[in-house]
């Protein structure tokens, strides 16, 4: 479904990311792991299009879109869910949301997306009229999630959605992120939270400086003595 | 009392102008940091396209005053104004995205220039139109000019009937269209998180394009009461007066709509007040932009988030 090729991304002469490869199947949930820096980031926001590549291709459902800018990918059916959830703090929740299907024409599935994102998440349907800034940092996460579900995507990116989070709302998260997919919705995450999201993770790459140095199915990853020790935390 | 009212209604329909034009201001704020200072040749433009538009219609009506070319004139001056403005952004702003913030405001100055020696030196060149190096009568339509009227003791200008009455229709016109339209939910989206906002499938290029258009609009109404308010209108009127409503935007603060339209009204009464009201040599009509501008340094000094509080930084 998504295929990243040799992908070198750079700000200025700095490479953040060096030439990794890898795929998304359909109906996966994929973990892009690593810690700060490492380029995680970096690759999400140029598979959504806000950064361009320097060189390397990525293909989406057959079609290359690494010269596609960011509005037109999500039309086709990719949508981002960025770091630190960037929900617009003057806006109420529901014009947040409406703004997630500001590129679909169907009024009817819009409004039935709203509601289904509502069901999902209960405080959003009560809150609907408040502007979403005034939110705690879970609810915001909620509101982020909900928001990219509203373009109804067929790949998911979220970038670290337990950022900040209590263990009860990171739970939270997870199981929301299990619906998505058990919903058909195929999921490219990215994690400090390994454990959390090696569990959830069909596959899984760990990233360090812009390379992929590790990759397998999650429960690989999570029995690796090389991943327990460096983002387990284990010794 | 009655002078009072007299002066509270000039300073009113005053502000109503600078409201009209200090909203293009900040809406373009609001969505790219820029400061447009060619805004106010925009307005000036805007006159002119309705002029033009009236002297066109002439050629069939002989010159009529009658009050429906009024709505003919405005949307005349409108394409004009608009397009001058999507134009501006695209060749002279748009190269310069990401240019540091001096190359912009410089080229701000030199569109300026060009946009004002165009005006003077080709708008008499058109047959049929007059030479413009010189104030241009502008026409008399009917019911906005001629003798004031009087309302209860007060004289009002006709022409602050237009002013004011455009004011609230192009406000309201504005809330719905920012609060009640996608594409103004877009623009506050827009203005809030550009990135985020590219990611939610808005075109950020195409959402700076209608903040333009949008602003020109209105500058362009603006015009068209100027030349209804003082009768005449010339190439160098979109200086003082886009000065004048850069300063509301900011009293106001910048990049909030409402506040342009407060800080206009403001500016407005002040100046009349002051222009009344101030004793001896610093009343009267020589010393009302020294007292506008004073208002603009205090406010900058004591409150420069503007009056009623521009942008804040709330993200989380």
């Amino acid at each position: 479904m998504l295929e990243v090729k040799d992908l070198v991304v750079a700000y200025g002469k700095v490479k953040a990311v060096k030439g990794i490869s890898f795929t998304v199947e359909q109906g996966q949930v994929v973990s892009l792991l690593g810690t700060n820096g490492a380029g995680k980031t970096t690759t999400l926001r140029t598979i959504s299009g806000l950064l361009r590549p320097e060189s390397g291709e990525i293909w989406f459902e057959g079609e290359r879109i690494d010269r596609v800018p960011a509005h037109k990918v999500v039309m086709r059916g990719l949508a981002h869910s960025p770091e630190g959830r960037r929900i617009f703090p003057r806006l109420t929740v529901e014009d947040n949301l409406l703004l997630g299907a500001f590129a679909r024409k169907d009024a009817a599935g819009v409004a039935t997306d709203l509601e289904r994102v509502y069901d999902l998440f209960e405080i959003l349907r009560e809150r609907r009229t408040q502007p979403a800034g005034t939110f705690s940092g879970g609810e915001q996460q909620m509101l982020a999630i909900g928001r990219a579900m509203m373009s109804r995507p067929r790949l998911l990116m979220l970038d670290e959605p337990s950022m900040g989070l209590s263990p009860l709302m990171m739970q939270r998260i997870m199981s929301t992120i299990r619906a998505l997919q058990s919903e058909g919705v195929t999921i490219l995450l990215v994690e400090q939270n390994a454990a959390a999201a090696l569990k959830l993770s069909d596959r899984a790459y760990v990233l360090e400086v812009g390379q992929i140095t590790l990759d397998g199915t999650g429960e690989q990853l999570l029995g690796d003595d090389r991943v327990r020790r460096a983002y387990l935390g284990e010794d | 009392m009655t002078f009072f009212l007299d002066q509270l209604l000039n300073g009113i329909s005053l502000g109503a102008l600078y409201a009209l034009i200090a909203v293009g201001y900040t809406v373009v704020y609001g969505i790219v940091q820029l400061i447009n200072f060619a805004h106010g040749e925009v307005f000036m433009i805007g006159a002119f396209g309705a002029l033009s538009t009236w002297i066109v219609l002439g050629t069939v009506t002989g010159g009529s005053t009658a009050w429906w070319n009024l709505p003919l004139m405005l949307v005349g001056g409108m394409v004009v104004a608009v397009l001058t403005a999507v134009l501006m952004e695209r060749f002279a702003y748009r190269p310069l995205r990401n240019a540091p913030r001096l190359a912009p405001l410089i080229t701000a100055i030199g569109i300026s220039i060009f946009l004002q020696e165009f005006v003077r030196l080709f708008f008499g060149e058109i047959p049929g139109f007059p030479d413009a190096k010189a104030a241009i009568p502008f026409p008399q339509i009917d019911f906005f000019t001629g003798d004031p009227v009087n309302v209860g003791g007060v004289l009002v200008h006709r022409g602050n009937f237009f002013v004011i009455g455009a004011l609230i229709v192009c406000w309201a016109f504005l809330w719905w269209f920012v609060n009640r339209t996608a594409t103004g939910r877009a623009m506050q989206a827009v203005s809030q998180d550009p990135d985020t906002s590219r990611l939610m499938g808005i075109d950020v290029d195409r959402i700076i394009v209608v903040a333009f258009a949008v602003g020109a609009a209105l500058a362009a109404v603006a015009g068209v009461a100027h030349g209804l308010r003082y009768g005449n209108i010339d190439f160098r009127m979109g200086f003082l007066a886009g000065l004048k409503a850069f300063t509301a935007a900011v009293l106001g603060g910048i990049g909030n709509i409402n506040g342009a339209v407060v800080g206009g009204l403001t500016l407005g009464v002040v100046e009349a007040m002051a222009t009344a009201f101030m004793p001896g040599q610093f009343g009267g009509p020589s010393w009302k932009d020294v007292w506008a501008f004073v208002l603009l340094i205090l406010i900058l000094v004591f409150r420069p988030q503007g009056l009623v509080g521009a942008k804040v930084v709330d993200r989380a």
